[in-house]
């Protein structure tokens, strides 16, 4: 799987950090609604098609991306920069498998 | 006479072979059942066996989109293990090990169960001694575990690398000896047969697109060959739950949907004769009774309902096998595929009532549906039977990710990928 990282091009799937379902929300940090932490934390979209996601291009320029990516095909149709997205960067944990 | 026995297999020799029934019909749907099972794989084929038999429930249909034995069930890798540390899995898979030691007994059908034993490999003082910790939490549970030394090692795995010079110099490992494998494939037919000789309808070719519901509840379902009702609908389909949650209006479940690779080489000669994992990654391989090394490593790390993976895990699945033994490298590939997992937040399963009125949920199987087939659908089917799970698997409840309640065998936090 080849992924066009908008500032390095297209770079190889193992270069980046995949960080998951990129719909979630996560709550003001000093929020105290337990259920938007829970399903922050926990409850994922799922679909098969069309999956909004976040990756980081940990081997290359360590940017976030939002990737529109299909879970069958495994086509990538869109890919930005989530910058200004403050849920990417919240995200963003070091180490893990690339 | 049980169906299959010395016997049997005598007179029907003499007979040409011509009074052997099928192992299981192929029956239309009827309009309505008392239980639907969606998912014919091994949990909902087990599902529907221990319903009938343990519960007296037959008037079940086992609806599969596809053909018996198309999904996960035919493309694990075959191990059969009980070695977790925390109790609630270690209580609900030894249930599953004491039934696979009377599987083909108690189906007349022989899964070729073989108790070789699965070596975990140990590679620094460390993770040795947080073996000997796993060991201790098993023993406790009344699971046999053995602490095994580098030379008790070699002369069990003389093909392995126990040099110091190894790239990851092996210091130990922990066995579980009645750990093994069996043949997929006949456990999938051993449970359909078993089913549908007790009067459960097999359904193929059959996918479901729809629910049917009452207010909140769910009363059928619609499916490619037209609706069919049912007092009580059961979910047991592995790595299509995030689709099939999906068409009854849940869009978000603790669950992501992975690929997982696995391989076979060329036939060998009698190589290893034990399932080994390796500790410095994540491999395990064992040897069929064909010949051929089985073996498989992470998942791919995305979502992903492919049924086939990329070629970076490949790669890392390659070294893994060459750094343990470089034997091999000359060895050919024969085959590889994919299958799809729901991995769950903690790694751990799902068997539950609800989340919706009159439906029942089992998933969550990540890597490990295969050795859990007999416990699973035994748990399952007392949980649709009495309406309450059973103490096995009463932890396995859906809410207990938001209740603090999580059963992290790895402790890994909730990221799928990483389970």
């Amino acid at each position: 799987m080849l992924i066009t990282c908008p500032y390095c091009g297209p770079r190889d799937v193992i270069e980046f950090t995949y960080q998951g379902d990129g719909n979630r929300e996560r709550p003001q940090p000093n929020s105290q609604d337990l259920d938007a932490w829970n399903a922050y934390v926990y409850d994922r979209l799922n679909p098969a098609g069309d999956h909004n996601e976040i990756w980081q291009h940990s081997g290359g320029c360590r940017t976030h991306l939002r990737m529109v990516r299909n879970t069958v095909t495994h086509e990538i149709s869109s890919t930005s920069f989530a910058r200004g997205d403050h849920n990417a960067a919240a995200r963003h944990k070091a180490g893990g498998k690339s | 006479m049980a169906e299959y026995s010395a016997l049997s297999l005598l007179t029907n020799a003499l007979k040409g072979n011509q009074d052997w029934k099928p192992a299981w019909r192929k029956p239309d749907p009827k309009a309505s059942y008392d239980v639907i099972i969606i998912g014919g794989g091994g949990h909902g084929l087990s599902t529907a066996y221990y319903l009938a038999k343990e519960h007296g429930i037959t008037n079940v249909a086992v609806l599969e989109k596809g053909w018996l034995g198309s999904g996960n069930v035919g493309r694990n890798t075959t191990a059969v293990r009980s070695n977790y540390l925390l109790p609630s899995n270690t209580r609900f898979y030894e249930h599953s090990m004491k039934m696979w030691e009377n599987l083909s007994h108690d189906l007349n059908y022989n899964v070729m169960f073989s108790q070789r034993g699965c070596l975990n490999l140990a590679h620094t003082p460390a993770q040795f001694d947080d073996y000997a910790r796993r060991g201790n939490a098993m023993r406790h549970l009344g699971v046999d575990a053995e602490l095994m030394s580098t030379a008790e090692i070699k002369r069990l795995v003389p093909a392995l690398d126990v040099s110091a010079s190894a790239r990851f110099p092996i210091v130990g490992g922990l066995m579980q000896p009645r750990a093994g494998t069996a043949r997929h494939d006949a456990v999938a037919w051993g449970y359909a047969r078993g089913a549908d000789r007790r009067g459960v309808d097999i359904i193929e070719n059959c996918e479901v697109t729809g629910f049917l519901r009452d207010g909140d509840r769910i009363t059928g379902v619609q499916t490619t060959r037209g609706e069919i009702r049912g007092k009580k609908v059961a979910v047991a389909v592995a790595g299509s739950t995030g689709r099939v949650m999906q068409l009854a209006g849940v869009d978000r479940m603790p669950i992501e949907s992975h690929v997982l690779q696995a391989f076979v080489t060329e036939s060998l000669k009698p190589f290893i004769d034990t399932v080994l994992t390796f500790g410095m990654g994540h491999f395990y391989m064992s040897q069929s009774d064909k010949g051929g090394l089985v073996y498989g490593g992470d998942i791919d790390g995305y979502n992903s309902y492919a049924q086939r993976g990329n070629l970076p895990i490949v790669d890392e699945v390659m070294s893994e096998m060459l750094a343990l033994f470089p034997g091999l490298a000359r060895v050919r590939m024969l085959r590889s595929w994919g299958g799809v997992c729901d991995m769950s937040m903690d790694g751990s399963p799902i068997i539950t009532t609800g989340p919706l009125p009159g439906m029942y949920l089992n998933c969550g199987w990540c890597y490990g549906g295969f050795k859990a087939t007999p416990a699973s659908g035994w748990c399952f089917a007392y949980t649709i039977a009495k309406d309450e799970p059973h103490d096995f698997n009463a932890p396995f409840t859906l809410d207990r990710f938001y209740r603090g309640l999580v059963i992290d065998d790895k402790g890994q936090g909730a990221t799928p990928r990483l389970h």
